[in-house]
């Protein structure tokens, strides 16, 4: 029996959910009375490799010939694998999207997303998971042999353990239908996915040329930037950036917002942030209901007099 | 060039989510349904799909008689027929289950789905049926175009996208970018008149089989009152964030 988690990786290097996924895996083999494999596609170098034992990895398996982007291929190489698996754990990103439900209907093991926590209980196994986007929690019982759970983003942290894991190398399955052409991403930028701050903005920042401002705070905090829906659609900044009901779903360690009134279809999507400010003119603004921090005042105002605060605290 | 578009239908994103049953069953009561937004972005790539190259637009759906205002408004926009398959649905794999079993029995060229339905949001759905009908699958699809029997996408990945091709027949969970926004069709008094003559053909359920049950559901606990500090006095809230929040 093992507990087997997806460890992916972005050109080589590992990010924070991936150590995340591998903690979960490892406090829910603690619960089972069993070890974690980790299953890595693509080339990673052993350095890297080894980081994955720290947070609860008995054995790494590197199979350096299959694109994660090709979800057939790899969710074959990760069937041949995952026979005595009880529990499959994978972190919320684009490939898990795709691997985990391939390999759900593959191995007929029932799959439950966006999970919040440990399981309650492990026969059968029993975890919460957020739904109607975030506006509940329900409670999921898989009544298959094997579970396969997806984690929701930032919800559970990093435990490490100081452990060590050996590493064997395995061969590619046959490669799938799909070519992959090429991928246009933009450089420097921190994703949203991974960020631990995001400063997002709405419609009251009025126009594309004033996104300066929150560009600069969100330097100066480290931050990913984010905004509203209408703001999305009216194409003063990238689909990329919307968050929200039909956006994206995140859940940084603090989400400023800057102008946006807080209509209930954005709050789903950020309603996960650990901390969340507003700072709006309207004191009537539904956000403030949401928020833990806020200022009624004019963004134009108290944005600039809130970095030279941030850099006065810095120095 | 033939395409079915899987549609679920949805609270409407300004809900309020309630539950009922002693908190085991979702309470539809008061709520207007609508199609899920990202299939409502396929349903209209379809449609352009179908002015450029011909074929016909069929809307499919796993649910009981209450899904069926929506799969009208589906084909008030456009679809050509609609399908109902008759059962509530218990899972990601038992509805994928019944969507494949019946592509199994009439397949296409092309299947378009949304990344997720904006309800349940297990995004399993697509790659599921991508699995059952061993067929390429691209999720996260916000960039499709047809030529002869392939197709070049292009899918979100962190921070860009991806550019893919792949051989007909594919499955797509998609979302927007596959059109934009100002591109959705709203049904008109005429498509709305056609919509009621169109096929809605109710299929009996191939398999009732699940994997995963829902127990109960609650709701999210609800934040304390939010600390408002004076504008001017942002020295106060980054004091806050730093010493009481512990996050900057």
């Amino acid at each position: 029996m093992s507990v087997l988690v997806y460890t992916e990786n972005w050109k080589g290097t590992f990010r924070k959910s991936t150590f995340e996924a591998v903690s979960y895996a490892s406090e829910t083999a603690k619960l089972l009375g069993t070890d974690v494999v980790a299953l890595s596609f693509g080339e990673v170098v052993d350095d890297e490799l080894n980081k994955l034992g720290n947070y609860g990895a008995s054995k790494v398996l590197s199979a350096s010939g299959v694109n994660k982007g090709d979800s057939k291929g790899a969710t074959n190489l990760f069937a041949e694998q995952a026979s005595d698996a009880q529990a499959i754990i994978f972190a919320n990103t684009y490939t898990a999207k795709m691997i985990a439900p391939r390999l759900s209907a593959k191995l007929k093991a029932g799959m439950v997303s966006n999970v919040i926590g440990l399981p309650s209980s492990t026969s059968p196994i029993n975890v919460n998971r957020k739904t109607f986007s975030g506006k509940a929690i329900e409670k999921a019982v898989i009544n298959s042999e094997k579970a396969i759970l997806t984690l929701a983003p930032n919800a559970f942290g990093l435990v490490e353990c100081g452990g060590n894991c050996s590493i064997e190398k395995i061969n590619a399955a046959e490669n799938g239908s799909i070519t992959i052409e090429g991928e246009e991403v933009a450089s420097g930028k921190i994703s949203l996915a991974e960020a631990e701050i995001i400063v997002s903005a709405g419609r009251g920042l009025k126009g594309a040329e004033n996104w300066g401002m929150i560009e600069e705070l969100a330097e100066l905090l480290g931050a990913a930037t984010a905004c509203s829906k209408p703001v999305a659609d009216i194409g003063w900044r990238p689909h990329g950036e919307h968050v929200g009901q039909t956006g994206k779903a995140v859940a940084p360690n603090l989400y400023i917002a800057i102008g946006i009134s807080g209509a209930i279809q954005h709050l789903a999507g950020v309603n996960s942030s650990k901390v969340m400010v507003a700072i709006n003119t309207d004191a009537e603004a539904p956000f403030f209901k949401a928020a833990d921090y806020g200022i009624v005042g004019d963004a134009f105002e108290v944005v600039p007099r809130l970095i030279e605060e941030i850099k006065n605290a810095k120095n | 060039m033939n395409i079915v578009v899987c549609i679920s239908s949805v609270p409407d994103t300004t809900s309020k989510i309630n539950f009922t049953d002693n908190d085991t069953k979702f309470d539809a009561n008061g709520i207007q349904f609508v199609i899920n937004p990202y299939d409502e972005f396929g349903l209209t790539k379809a449609m352009i799909l179908k002015e450029k190259l011909g074929g016909n637009v069929t809307v499919i759906t796993v649910g009981k008689a209450s899904a069926e205002p929506v799969m009208r408004k589906a084909l008030a926009i456009g679809a050509d027929s609609a399908v109902r398959i008759n059962t509530n649905p218990a899972d990601s794999y038992s509805t994928a289950t019944e969507i494949a079993n019946y592509l199994k029995e009439n397949p296409v060229d092309l299947i378009i789905a949304g990344k997720e339905s904006i309800d349940y949001n297990g995004g399993a759905v697509p790659g599921m049926i991508a699995e059952m009908l061993n067929i390429p699958f691209v999720n996260a699809c916000n960039g499709l175009e047809i030529e002869n029997n392939s197709a070049k996408l292009s899918r979100e990945i962190d921070g860009g996208k991806e550019n893919l091709s792949a051989n007909l027949p594919i499955i797509i969970g998609g979302q927007k970018g596959l059109v934009e926004e100002s591109e959705l069709r709203i049904p008109n008094m005429r498509g709305i008149m056609q919509a009621r003559s169109k096929p809605l053909t109710i299929v009996e359920p191939s398999s009732l089989e699940h994997l995963t049950s829902s127990e109960s559901f609650e709701k999210p606990v609800e934040k304390s009152a939010c600390k408002l500090v004076e504008a001017g006095n942002e020295a106060e809230l980054v004091r806050l964030l730093q010493e009481e929040a512990k996050v900057i």
